[in-house]
């Protein structure tokens, strides 16, 4: 449970970081909160020649409004974006999302940016992400570009993240007026890896849902607006087109049943915050 | 930029417990590590080395965080706190170790390090919690004799005191 050997380059500018990144490839890691990786290293599931530490680089500690989104700098601790005032009105499901993120000990160090590049198939920030139809911004020294969400995660802890990019920040949609959003997850203890974790989004005549800990990445699934009944019937097929399968901690049945009965329950709760 | 070799041992400093130390560590040791067997102080216990028991929680620049989960390099000029530094100079037990001493909040005593320095930094954070409040910051501890239940009454019976003492100053 030690890591393997590596260099360690500490970086006080975003273009150190992308000149390491353009040399070594995929033999090298960026380190920010570390909260993922370094498990990785621990366990050795990862052998980076080169750890590339971004920590320090202060230009992407931000959080900015832009019109429509929210922008989280790569430096962005989730515990600082939990302290950011104007989070639940700009971003309510984030908000709801982010106390479930491991703990507060954890959400010190870990990074939003860091979360959605880690890509865990359970994770609440790539589910929120994928669900609000967010961006992230990637550099290298090539070019600067911006991917959607789902286009960006594409697998079980795999992007579209090229050897030599680095993501620079995450574009989280604002909330609008009108709109409900809700979250809520099941897990074995607070803080543990969702079994299943569910997003919603309601306004505009429409219902949209995301799933994630089933699947090997967040499934998103959008309808018109409907009665309950219908809805059971829709969350029902969803469920069943959904993939994913047994593992220690729930069969893909449960699974299956928690995506219909939470589902119901975070859309009718997405409903009743409408604003 | 500066890069640090594999193989090679670079000196880390910074400060613990209020007071300056340093020692040389290979960039992928574990700040677990560091302190405890560069530096000595061997109050800071090692469990699963993955972020998961908590064991390892210490303080940095006043956040408490996992030890297992960074390392010693990126510790470089960074203030850190440990459970030594909990007691006054004279062996004085801080409020909330004495809160633990008299709940019976320690059975083998391996994760009571990570217990108190995650509850230092919460209950400062959040002087008045209630009982669900506990729990859920401590979900993030795990201790296998106690049950738990003696480990809250000690953080709400503390949470209550600290107060009681700041409200008297």
């Amino acid at each position: 449970m030690k890591p393997a050997n590596f260099d360690y380059a500490r970086c006080e500018r975003v273009e150190s970081a992308l000149d390491l990144l353009a040399e070594h490839g995929d033999d090298a890691r960026i380190i920010a909160g570390g909260q993922s990786l370094m498990a990785m290293l621990n366990m050795r599931l990862v052998r980076p020649s080169i750890v590339v530490d971004i920590a320090s680089l202060d230009e992407l500690a931000y959080v900015k409004e832009a019109a429509g989104y929210v922008e989280f700098g790569a430096t962005v601790t989730q515990a600082a974006a939990e302290a950011w005032p104007a989070l639940r009105k700009r971003v309510p499901l984030v908000a709801a999302a982010l106390p479930h993120i491991g703990h507060f000990q954890t959400r010190n160090r870990g990074t939003i940016c860091g979360s959605l590049c880690h890509a865990d198939p359970s994770s609440e920030l790539p589910l929120c992400l994928a669900t609000l139809g967010g961006d992230v911004v990637l550099r290298s020294r090539r070019k600067k570009r911006v991917v959607g969400a789902l286009d960006f995660q594409i697998g079980l802890l795999s992007t579209a993240k090229q050897p030599d990019e680095m993501m620079v920040a995450a574009r989280y949609p604002a909330a609008r007026s009108g709109w409900g959003y809700a979250f809520r997850e099941i897990s074995r203890r607070h803080g543990d890896f969702a079994i299943v974790a569910l997003a919603a989004v309601v306004g505009d005549g429409k219902i949209r849902l995301g799933v994630g800990g089933v699947d090997d990445k967040p499934a998103v699934h959008e309808w018109d607006d409907m009665d309950d009944d219908s809805l059971a019937d829709a969350l029902n097929d969803f469920a069943w087109d959904l993939g994913g399968g047994d593992d220690i901690h729930a069969t893909a049945r449960y699974r299956r049943e928690m995506v219909r009965r939470l589902g119901k329950k975070v859309i009718g709760e997405a409903r009743q915050c409408r604003s | 930029m500066q890069v640090l070799k594999q193989s090679e041992r670079h000196r880390v400093r910074f400060t613990l417990n209020g007071e300056r130390v340093e020692g040389l560590a290979e960039p992928r040791m574990l700040l677990t590590d560091f302190i405890r067997h560069e530096i000595g102080a061997t109050g800071t216990h090692v469990g699963c080395e993955h972020g998961i028991c908590g064991a390892c929680t210490i303080r940095v620049n006043g956040k408490a965080v996992r030890a297992c989960l960074m390392l010693a390099v990126q510790a470089e000029g960074k203030e850190i706190e440990t459970v030594e530094g909990l007691a006054a100079k004279d062996g004085t037990l801080s409020a909330l170790q004495a809160a633990f001493h008299r709940n019976f909040a320690l059975q083998c005593g391996y994760c009571t390090p990570g217990f108190l320095m995650s509850l230092v930094d919460y209950l400062e954070k959040n002087p008045n919690p209630t009982e669900a409040d506990i729990r859920i910051a401590l979900s993030g501890n795990l201790c296998r004799c106690t049950g738990y239940a003696e480990i809250v009454n000690a953080a709400l019976e503390a949470a209550r005191e600290i107060q009681a003492l700041s409200a008297s100053k």
